[in-house]
């Protein structure tokens, strides 16, 4: 698997005391963060505390009002067109009953290279068949993405982001609402991932999965609040702060503040 | 409208009206605003866009009768007018809390009242029923040049930008993070809504240009899944409805804006029934 390596400096992803408000109320401020080639990074936080903005600050989507961002030590922006992100949002914000096809949906992960008219290429639609291959989707090309389950959804957003061959993968929280094969998928793709040498940033309240591949941990709340690997990080103590002083339920991998915390999304 | 269906054979009732260069001249503009417009209607039913597009088309008013005013090509005048309304929709909506239809509702007919008032105001020789409902029948030779240089212009964005067009439609998000300029797609989009309004507004006027830009739209999409099939689909159903409805309008004597749009709407209605997939019968007998 060939990804797109523009690479310039050691880290692909290089935020450097970011603030982001919103109309002047502080959703972020002093976030720093530096994340390598081939490794997993858990983005770990409570509910507001600023994770999806942190994604949107990352691909220049808000504006930070103060702090640097760079990916593969380039302008966000030039990384973009360098095809060298994929997003794929907590909620993809798409009107389902859109008259598109899964396999339509994985092609657009390429329009950034084709020419033009995006007129697909044989090699394009090789690189559609294999990335649905990957997310075992292959057998629900055809269907428009308006039957899909939520978690064939999801799927056919990860084929996109395979398809493009992006390096830095910026999936915000791509667990919920999945079901547990679904999630077995997605673990196994995201180590592979790994292997293949790109970069991920995956944001999640939940803690076990943190625990099963994340390299790195940024524990997040307004601010960066603990970062490194994964094993330094996860004390307990840090996890009370990030939670807010409830401790987080290591069965459930997830705190109770969470489920009755008033959501934004 | 007696017993001419009786009466007339199929054959003249087609061949009769190619008789009259009037009515090969409407002919022609109709069927390909009815395409240019059946294209664009794909964009404006997905992108949810309806309002907009009955916004822009009645706020290009104004500029129509400053165009003439001054003397020069009308498409001009609305084409300014039409960007200045989706422009100051854009600021107002962004400077103030007012939601964006009550925006849109508030910007157009602003700009539509000030072209009646000034229509009743500057001395011309424009006919304000033209505007209003359009007027293919009476189609100059100029209107038909600038209809084909604007459906021309219209068209060939629409085929290179159209992939584009449609994932920005679609999904404005990854069309960003790979790259892809929305900004520019989405004042292309509107430029080419206000381009189309101009050449629309000839032949169902004003008031109905937006059935031109939506209908044709609604109708593909009850009838297939897939964004290609969809295009050829409106463009076809509304290419159908202008030729139609200019002979019906021609033997039946009846106002040709309103019976192109009402066979639109027929269009509309027998797919809403009878969509193999979509249509309500289909539902119902699945339920049953
Ligand atoms: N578009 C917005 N406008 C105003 N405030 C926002 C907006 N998006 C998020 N916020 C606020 O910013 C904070 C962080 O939100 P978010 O980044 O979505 O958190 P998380 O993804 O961690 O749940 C929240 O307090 C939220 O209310
Ligand atoms: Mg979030």
């Amino acid at each position: 698997m060939i990804i797109k390596n523009n690479s310039t400096g050691p880290y692909r992803i290089e935020a450097d005391q970011v603030c982001v408000d919103y109309n002047g109320t502080v959703a972020l401020y002093d976030a720093s963060l530096k994340v390598k080639p081939g490794s997993i990074c858990g983005l770990v936080g409570m509910n507001g505390a600023g994770k999806s903005t942190f994604f949107k600050a990352l691909m220049g989507f808000v504006r930070p009002s103060r702090g640097k961002i760079k990916i593969n030590g380039v302008p966000v922006s030039k990384a973009q067109g360098d095809q060298a992100v994929a997003y794929v949002p907590q909620s993809e914000g798409i009107d389902c009953s859109f008259p598109v096809s899964v396999w339509d949906v994985v092609m657009m992960g390429l329009y950034g290279s084709m020419n033009f008219l995006r007129i697909p290429r044989e090699s394009d639609r090789r690189a559609v068949w294999h990335a649905l291959e990957r997310v075992d989707l292959i057998d629900l090309r055809k269907r428009p993405i308006g039957t899909l389950s939520g978690g064939q959804r999801k799927r056919t957003f990860l084929a996109r982001a395979i398809a493009q061959r992006a390096s830095v993968l910026l999936l915000d929280e791509p667990f919920s609402g999945v079901d547990v094969p679904t999630e077995k998928l997605m673990s196994e793709l995201f180590l592979q991932f790994r292997q293949e040498g790109r970069t991920i940033l995956i944001s999640t309240h939940d803690l076990s999965h943190v625990r099963d591949f994340c390299d790195l941990v940024v524990l997040i709340n307004k601010t960066v609040l603990a970062y490194g690997e994964t094993s330094e990080v996860f004390t307990s103590e840090n996890l009370n702060m990030t939670f807010g002083g409830l401790p987080p339920d290591p069965l459930f991998g997830s705190t109770s503040l969470d489920k009755d915390n008033f959501s934004n999304e | 409208m007696s017993n001419f269906f009786i009466s007339i054979d199929p054959l003249s009732f087609l061949a009769d009206p190619l008789s009259h260069e009037f009515m090969r001249r409407a002919l022609m503009v109709s069927a390909l605003v009815g395409a240019v417009c059946g294209l664009l209607s794909c964009y404006m039913t997905l992108k949810g866009w309806a309002l907009m597009g009955d916004a822009v088309s009645h706020a290009v008013m104004p500029g129509v009768v400053v165009a003439y005013a001054l003397g020069l090509p009308f498409s001009i005048g609305a084409f300014v007018f039409g960007v200045g309304s989706v422009a100051l929709i854009g600021f107002v909506k962004q400077k103030s809390r007012i939601k964006e239809d009550t925006v849109i509702g508030l910007v157009f007919t602003g700009f539509f009242a000030l072209g009646l008032v000034l229509v009743s105001k500057i001395k011309s020789n424009i006919d304000l029923m033209h505007i209003l409902f359009g007027s293919p029948l009476g189609t100059s030779q100029s209107d038909v040049n600038q209809t084909l240089i604007i459906s021309f212009i219209v068209v060939m964005i629409l085929l290179v930008f159209g992939k584009d067009l449609m994932l920005y439609c679609f999904d404005p998000t990854h069309a960003r993070s790979i790259g892809i300029n929305t900004g520019l797609l989405h004042y292309l989009l509107l430029s080419v809504l206000s381009l189309t309004a101009v050449v629309g507004l000839q032949t169902v006027g004003i008031i109905l240009v937006v059935a031109m830009l939506i209908t044709p739209g609604a109708t593909a999409y009850l009838l297939t899944d897939r964004f290609d099939r969809m295009t050829i689909l409106a463009v076809l159903s509304s290419v159908i409805s202008s030729i139609l409805g200019v002979y019906i309008s021609y033997w039946s004597d009846i106002e040709t804006g309103g019976s192109i749009v009402l066979v639109q709407t027929f269009i509309f209605l027998i797919a809403f029934l009878f969509a193999p997939r979509y249509g309500i019968l289909k539902n119902q007998s699945k339920i049953s």
